[in-house]
């Protein structure tokens, strides 16, 4: 019992450890595309610690709710992040916190981050809260669809169990998942603020959302929001590739199991990062009152993939 | 008479609620009276009808006394089972946070020109109502202690009434009132027919088919529905709910809808006693569309209290959703899963009561402290008023449905519910649960979004306007009323465990069976169905939280410079931002507004780029206004026209037609 909290912590601490990694490796992949050379991957990690030893400053006009929320942003990111298997399946925490708490924590980061944006009383914050509560209220259904989907396959909403289930069903393509896969992958773009929805370089007032949200915040409160950022992006890379495709994925607490589960999630998101660089290069951000039918689709998806579970594949 | 102790505390509450009333009489000469005599009353009949309920609860009582009151064949049947004692402990746990809170709200009140006496004579009668409603055994008892509530909280509607508005909606609220009390006593009247007496023992008795059931569940759902304020029946509640005094209006969305799930609970589950799938899709339908209609209606709502009256209908919905799953899964003979969604009804029942209280009071305490219910005008209230700033976010995030605190237990609780749908054999039900589901997650997203805007628009920010930057921080009371009620909030979504186990008595009672395997795992975890299809540990949640929490301070906060310094925020290096340019709540809501126009019946005015002084004007109407009730209300007055020809004044042509309708009477009866 003491191993599996002891992995579970592990994995937990791999989060923030590799989440920079991860958003180091998109943006060399993208800049590679651009005829750029680009930064290092290890880029992201001198940024976060450049801004820790930053001065913090905040806005005359701030309550204390301003300093507060990096720090729940972070917190309910990171545990919603140790949730989701890594590199072993079956995990304390995962029974701790099921996919529908998963969403929730998430819920309750974005809430603050929204409530953040809304603090110093700037055109700019508000503006970013509410697009980001829009764009969240429509990507939050289909996200839970798509995960009950799943559920109702496995009878469980446990992560653990969910991938087990997959893992155990060997190589069958069910029709259900590829729906779900379509549809939480739209909601991950969304929810990650990457391309068509919100992109993630610009700070042009009028397009920006997640970075509309964090201008007033500097120096340690600004890098734990980015690092926020970095797991939500990593958290549903994660969550895509274990629980999709989940071979390799550590069944046992034995090291060659766990070395195994630890290659193979570095080998899934290093493809899913180089993919998402690749559809940011060729795809253009929508304009914001576009991103409705964009989610509407990944709400579809996810409710047909339900459908197609509870009609084609219960009876059989 | 030898009486159990529990039973007298109840009945000592319904007399505390009455002398509450009759000590606020001299109000209108001696306005302490409200404050130092009735209110604190109001409060011990609180604390001592919560004292009741969680008896009969934990003991899982089921007494009954018969009272030699009211017609001499038809004495007062009384009753306390655990479904009663669960209702009489949510609201008595509110009327103790309104009595704590009230004394220094009416304060602000006694310099005007409304009747106080009036204010706490009708509000022990409305809490006498509630709470006799709850302990009828019988019909009689329970149609006269419901119309009682219906009469008396009529009156504190009207309370403000120099505004035409107000009375127009306290006219209102009195009409769909007797509506529905109408409805309910149809509904009474078809069971009692097959009953042979009015006694809840004898009703439920009663054998009825499967026709005379369905109009009976017919009746009663379009009663409490109307009462629990269910699109489309539900215009009435944003118009009254509001108006009424802070604490009252707590009183009302918290508990008197509560009260009407009551009724609906207590005649569908217990006495009809027969379930059908068709009860339940009619359940899910109505439900779902209550809540989308009430988040979409909430969110484009500027003022405060309003806002909360469409959230209750949103959450009524909730309620209503799990009560049809509940049906849906009794008729289909899986009654464990009919006992997880009819505990997830009952939580989220106390969740709505306890939350919506705190967030009354705290509009309430922001109308007394600023006399301002606008959103457009607030802003930066956190700074001003730290208490109730805290004390609204947890009401915040506690209706948003987020982790860690209640409002995301019974929703969590719901999902597991609709996910066990696999179970039943029909494909059609099957396929339709998911999409309620669909729907609840919409409705929770929208959810959050609304109480990001209020909370964002209110609490944070800067003040848009002079009086309420000159805010200042509420009474003492005030603010321990709001601390009891938000105390609960996070205690039910820590302890989920120890509230299933003591709701599990009620379940048993109504549906058959608990849910004996919800603590299986110990009390740290939250196990619905079985350990391996789900399961939720708030405590080690909140645990982990404050673990990381100090991880994070511990690592961010060793940099170098650790002082924070104050600093004017971004200004794209142009003028400094004025509170004008903040983000109004309409301009929040716009995105919302725009990609869900369908729901509304929106009338936008915007100023042309020539207009001198321009101004933008936004109203957003109802559509079940015209939808229904404007042509419900001209079809009423068409046949009025019609009947008026009877009316010729003439003493012979009314003797005629008296004399008809008695024939016609006389053939009907041979």
């Amino acid at each position: 019992m003491l191993s599996a909290w002891g992995m579970a912590l592990l994995q937990a601490l791999l989060y923030p450890a590799l989440a920079p990694l991860l958003i180091g490796w998109v943006r060399k992949v993208k800049a590679r595309l651009n005829n750029r050379r680009g930064a290092s991957v290890l880029q992201p990690y001198r940024d976060l610690r450049k801004l820790l030893a930053k001065e913090t400053r905040v806005a005359h006009t701030a309550s204390p709710l301003f300093r507060l929320a990096p720090y729940v942003v972070f917190v309910a990111t990171w545990l919603a992040a140790a949730t989701v298997p890594l590199v072993a399946r079956d995990l304390p925490t995962a029974q701790i916190a099921d996919i529908i708490v998963l969403v929730g924590l998430l819920g309750l980061a974005r809430f603050f981050l929204a409530l953040a944006g809304m603090d110093v009383g700037t055109a700019f914050g508000g503006m970013g809260a509410s697009r980001e509560m829009m764009v969240s209220s429509l990507a939050e259904p289909a996200m839970l669809v798509a995960v009950f989907t799943l559920a109702m396959s496995a009878h469980s909403t446990s992560l653990s169990s969910v991938i087990g289930y997959h893992l155990a069903d060997g190589f069958v393509v069910r029709p259900s998942y590829l729906f779900a896969f379509g549809a939480l992958v739209l909601v991950a773009l969304a929810e990650s603020g990457r391309i068509p929805v919100d992109n993630p370089t610009t700070h042009l007032e009028l397009t920006m959302i997640h970075e509309g949200m964090l201008l007033e915040y500097t120096g340690r409160h600004l890098a734990l929001m980015e690092l926020a950022a970095y797991l939500k992006l990593m958290l549903y890379g994660v969550l895509i590739a274990n629980v999709f495709v989940p071979w390799g994925i550590g069944q046992a607490f034995a090291p060659a199991a766990l070395a195994l589960g630890l290659g193979a999630i570095l080998l899934k998101l290093a493809v899913l990062g180089a993919a998402l660089a690749v559809g940011e290069t060729v795809v253009a951000k929508m304009r914001l009152f576009r991103a409705p039918a964009f989610l509407n689709l990944a709400l579809l998806l996810a409710l047909l993939g339900l459908l197609s579970h509870v009609i084609l594949e219960v009876g059989a | 008479m030898n009486m159990h102790p529990a039973l007298s505390l109840a009945l000592l509450a319904l007399t505390l609620a009455l002398a509450s009333a009759l000590v606020a009489l001299p109000a209108a000469r001696w306005p302490r009276a409200l404050r130092w005599a009735s209110l604190p009353l109001l409060g011990l009949s609180g604390v001592a009808a919560s004292g009741a309920g969680l008896w009969a609860l934990v003991e899982g009582l089921d007494l009954g006394l018969v009272l030699p009151l009211g017609l001499p064949w038809l004495p007062w049947h009384l009753q306390l089972d655990a479904l009663a004692g669960f209702f009489l402990a949510l609201i008595g746990i509110l009327v103790t946070a309104a009595g704590i809170y009230g004394p220094a709200y009416v304060r602000g009140l006694e310099n005007g020109r409304e009747s106080l006496a009036a204010l706490g004579g009708f509000s022990g009668l409305f809490v006498a109502g509630m709470l006799l409603v709850v302990l009828a055994a019988d019909a009689f008892v329970f149609m006269v202690a419901w119309e009682l509530m219906s009469l008396a909280s009529y009156f504190l509607v009207a309370f403000h009434h120099d505004n035409p508005a107000n009375r127009r909606a306290a006219f209102l609220y009195l009409l769909m009132a007797h509506v529905g009390g109408l409805a309910i006593l149809l509904g009474f009247g078809v069971l009692a027919a097959f009953a042979g007496g009015f006694e809840f023992t004898l009703l439920r008795e009663a054998a009825l088919s499967t026709s005379w059931a369905s109009l009976c569940f017919a009746l009663v759902l379009l009663g409490f529905g109307m009462k629990a304020g269910l699109v489309p029946l539900h215009a009435w509640l944003p118009e009254a709910h509001p108006v009424a005094p802070s604490h009252i209006s707590a009183l009302m969305s918290g508990a008197m809808l509560k009260v009407a799930v009551y009724g609906f609970v207590r005649v569908v589950f217990d006495l009809i006693g027969q379930f059908h799938w068709q009860w339940g899709v009619v359940m899910l339908a109505v439900g779902s569309l209550s809540a989308l209609t009430g988040v979409l209606f909430a969110m484009m709502q500027s003022d405060l209290k309003r806002l909360l009256a469409y959230s209750s209908v949103e959450n009524l919905g909730i309620i209503f959703i799990a009560l049809g799953l509940a049906v849906l899964f009794m008729a289909t003979g899986h009654p464990t899963l009919a006992a997880l969604a009819f505990v997830a009804a009952l939580y989220h029942a106390i969740n709505h009561a306890l939350f919506k209280g705190l967030l009354f009071l705290g509009a309430g305490a922001v109308l007394h402290s600023t006399h301002e219910r606008d959103l457009e005008q607030m802003g930066g209230l956190l700074r001003r008023m730290p208490w109730t700033g805290l004390f609204f976010l947890i009401g915040c995030v506690a209706i948003s449905a987020l982790p860690p605190l209640n409002g995301f237990v019974s929703e969590w609780l719901t999902f597991q519910a609709a996910l066990q749908a696999w179970q039943l054999d029909s494909g059609v039900l099957r396929s339709l649960i998911p999409i309620v589901s669909a729907v609840l997650a919409l409705t929770g997203a929208l959810v959050a979004a609304t109480f990001v805007k209020v909370y964002g628009v209110a609490f944070l920010g800067q003040a848009r306007s002079r009086h309420v930057r000159r805010a200042r921080a509420v009474p003492l009371g005030m603010r321990w009323g709001q601390g009891l009620l938000a105390l609960f909030c996070v205690l039910l979504g820590v302890l989920p465990t120890q509230v299933i186990a003591l709701l599990d008595p009620v379940a048993v009672a109504v549906v058959g069976t608990g849910l004996p395997q919800a603590a299986a795992g110990g009390w740290l975890w939250l196990t619905p169905v079985s350990a391996e299809t789900a399961s939720y540990s708030a405590p080690l949640s909140i645990l982990l939280l404050a673990l990381i929490a100090g991880a994070a301070i511990l690592w961010a906060r060793r940099g170098r410079v650790r002082r924070v310094r104050r600093c004017d925020p971004w200004d794209c290096g142009l003028t400094p931002p004025t509170p004008r340019m903040q983000y109004s709540a309409a301009a929040f809501a716009q995105p919302i507004r725009r990609v869900f126009a369908l729901a509304f019946a929106i009338d936008e005015r915007k100023p042309a780029a020539t207009d001198t002084r321009p101004r933008y004007r936004l109203r957003i109407a109802d559509r079940a206004w015209s939808l229904l009730y404007v042509p419900l209300a001209q079809a009423v007055e068409s046949a009025a026209r019609r009947v008026v020809l009877l009316q010729s004044g003439n003493v012979r042509v009314y003797l005629g037609w008296t004399l008809a309708t008695l024939l016609v009477l006389l053939w009907i009866i041979s």
